[in-house]
């Protein structure tokens, strides 16, 4: 099963596995991790499950869609080029080994 | 006295929220959390969407894992009402006979469904989408649907139809007054969602008063309306708002005014008590009129944090903005702010393509955002009313004005 590196913004690294077609999120909630909040359940409604991608693999995520983007401006931790809403990254072969940082706060 | 032993009644996002805040604030005693449903604390919004739809089960509707209340140190007790308060004994006594001991008590007792007292209300399915078993005998008779009234325009109601008609179910939606959601958006936008609801072949009674609900050997067959019109119904969902579950607090002589009545700290007039979320009256700085009682996942969990932080001795007034969501098929609706009391609308965006945002203004007070299908304005919309700086409805209006811009650099 692939799998996601965790980091907290104090750098503890956790490894998940990841089902395909389980999203970032889901897959950081169902498993009680700390630091990925997701305050709407996964809707792409809050910006609360704010992710930092490791630059060199943010070309394996899925696209970006319009609704995240313009939810990313609401974060409430810093924008960077390499923000996600782990929501959104839905799990597919290709993403395994992912590497994502959390941001010091979600809300 | 330090506090060594917190005890929360209702396992909803606030009661949980409060739970695991406490512990990420480095709490290091007791914490007791009391629900009387038997499942783990869940999420309840996606139960009026992807849960009910089928899209989702529910471990994805699960807060955290059973490990994690093990691990947190979190005493979780499932399936047990709280019966009453001892405020001089500092207890909460539950359903079994037991007694909790607590040294502060937190009141997350969330609200109840308005139950109408119409006639044939008792009837087999007449449903309602609150809680999980609730949503769980919905989903199963929404398999079996026919044809479905539903009681009250709102949220609920309005969620609950896109999902039947997606599902190919004939839908009617009874509402009191003219337009849906008209306790928490704009005519414009209750305009926009009526029409679009209309679109998927929703049928509408506006202005209409239920009289009864009929049926034979105790199951529903029909929905009588007040004109005297008949309308075929083997599900009728009733969605006319809740109720606060202040009874606890009343009984015990606290304060209870469309809610449980706490400061602005989120703190009854018993030092030892504290009340959040849906069940929860308190002033808010983003509201013209106080107290307010808001029921949404944001207040719950916002709510939670203050107290928690209030807790571990880090005290502040609770001044986060209320903002609200709901999915309606392809409909999204984004609210930051409390638009209650507003004087005039300005749109901005393409309202005739379901592209836009409603400025609610008291004078040239914003009040807050209505963002249909427009979530970047949403996103902005959070930014300027946190920092309680406005946009003027002259601004508002203007397509040239950079909303993004003017968020960016007053945030």
């Amino acid at each position: 099963m692939p799998q996601v590196t965790y980091v907290s913004h104090t750098g503890t690294s956790t490894t998940l596995d990841v089902p395909l077609g389980t999203s970032v999120m889901q897959a950081a909630t169902l498993h009680g991790l700390d630091g990925i909040v997701a305050e709407c359940g996964g809707s792409c409604m809050c910006a609360t499950c704010h992710v930092y991608v490791q630059e060199d693999q943010l070309a394996k995520c899925p696209e970006m869609e319009l609704g995240e983007d313009a939810m990313l401006d609401g974060t409430a931790s810093p924008r960077r080029p390499n923000s996600r809403l782990s929501c959104q990254l839905v799990m597919t072969p290709e993403m395994a080994g992912l590497v994502v940082t959390m941001p010091e706060t979600q809300t | 006295m330090a506090i060594a032993r917190v005890v929360i009644v209702g396992a909803g996002h606030g009661g949980f929220q409060v739970a695991a805040s406490l512990r990420q604030n480095g709490f290091d005693g007791a914490v007791v959390l009391i629900g009387d449903e038997p499942h783990l604390p869940y999420q309840r919004p996606p139960l009026s969407k992807d849960y009910l739809d089928g899209k989702i089960g529910f471990d994805l509707l699960q807060m955290r894992p059973e490990s994690f209340f093990a691990d947190q140190r979190i005493e979780l007790v499932s399936g047990s009402a709280v019966t009453a308060i001892d405020r001089a004994g500092k207890s909460v006594a539950l359903d079994d006979g037991s007694r909790v001991a607590y040294d502060h008590l937190v009141l997350a007792t969330g609200a109840r469904n308005r139950v109408p007292p119409l006639p044939g209300i008792e009837l087999d399915g007449v449903c309602y989408l609150r809680n999980l078993a609730e949503t769980e005998a919905l989903k199963e008779r929404l398999a079996a649907c026919r044809s479905a009234v539903v009681i009250g325009a709102g949220f609920i109601g309005l969620e609950f139809a896109a999902i039947a008609r997606g599902k190919g179910v004939p839908v009617h939606i009874v509402e009191l007054v003219d337009r849906v959601m008209a306790r928490v958006v704009c005519p414009e936008t209750s305009a926009y969602f009526g029409r679009e609801h209309q679109r998927t072949g929703v049928e509408f009674s506006f202005g209409a008063r239920v009289e009864r609900i009929g049926g034979a050997g105790g199951k529903v067959e029909h929905v009588v309306l007040g004109d005297g019109r008949t309308l075929p119904a083997d599900l009728v969902l009733i969605s006319i708002g809740v109720l606060p579950n202040e009874g606890l607090a009343a009984a015990v002589g606290l304060a209870v005014e469309n809610g449980i009545v706490v400061n602005e700290q989120l703190l009854t007039a018993d030092p030892n008590i504290s009340a959040i979320g849906d069940c929860a009256s308190f002033p808010s700085r983003h509201s013209l009129r106080n107290p307010v009682r808001l029921e949404a996942v944001q207040n719950a969990a916002d709510h939670a944090r203050c107290v928690a932080s209030r807790l571990v001795g880090k005290p502040h007034v609770y001044e986060a903005l209320p903002w609200f969501w709901s999915e309606q098929g392809a409909l999204r609706l984004q609210i930051a702010g409390l638009t209650t009391g507003f004087q005039q609308v300005v749109l901005r965006g393409d309202y005739d393509a379901g592209e836009y945002s409603a400025f609610c203004y008291a004078g040239d007070k914003l009040l807050g955002i209505e963002s249909i299908n427009k979530p970047a304005d949403h996103a902005f919309a959070r930014r300027l009313l946190a920092a309680g700086r406005g946009v003027s409805p002259a601004e508002a209006a203007d397509p040239d004005f950079d909303l993004r811009a003017a968020a960016m650099a007053r945030s």
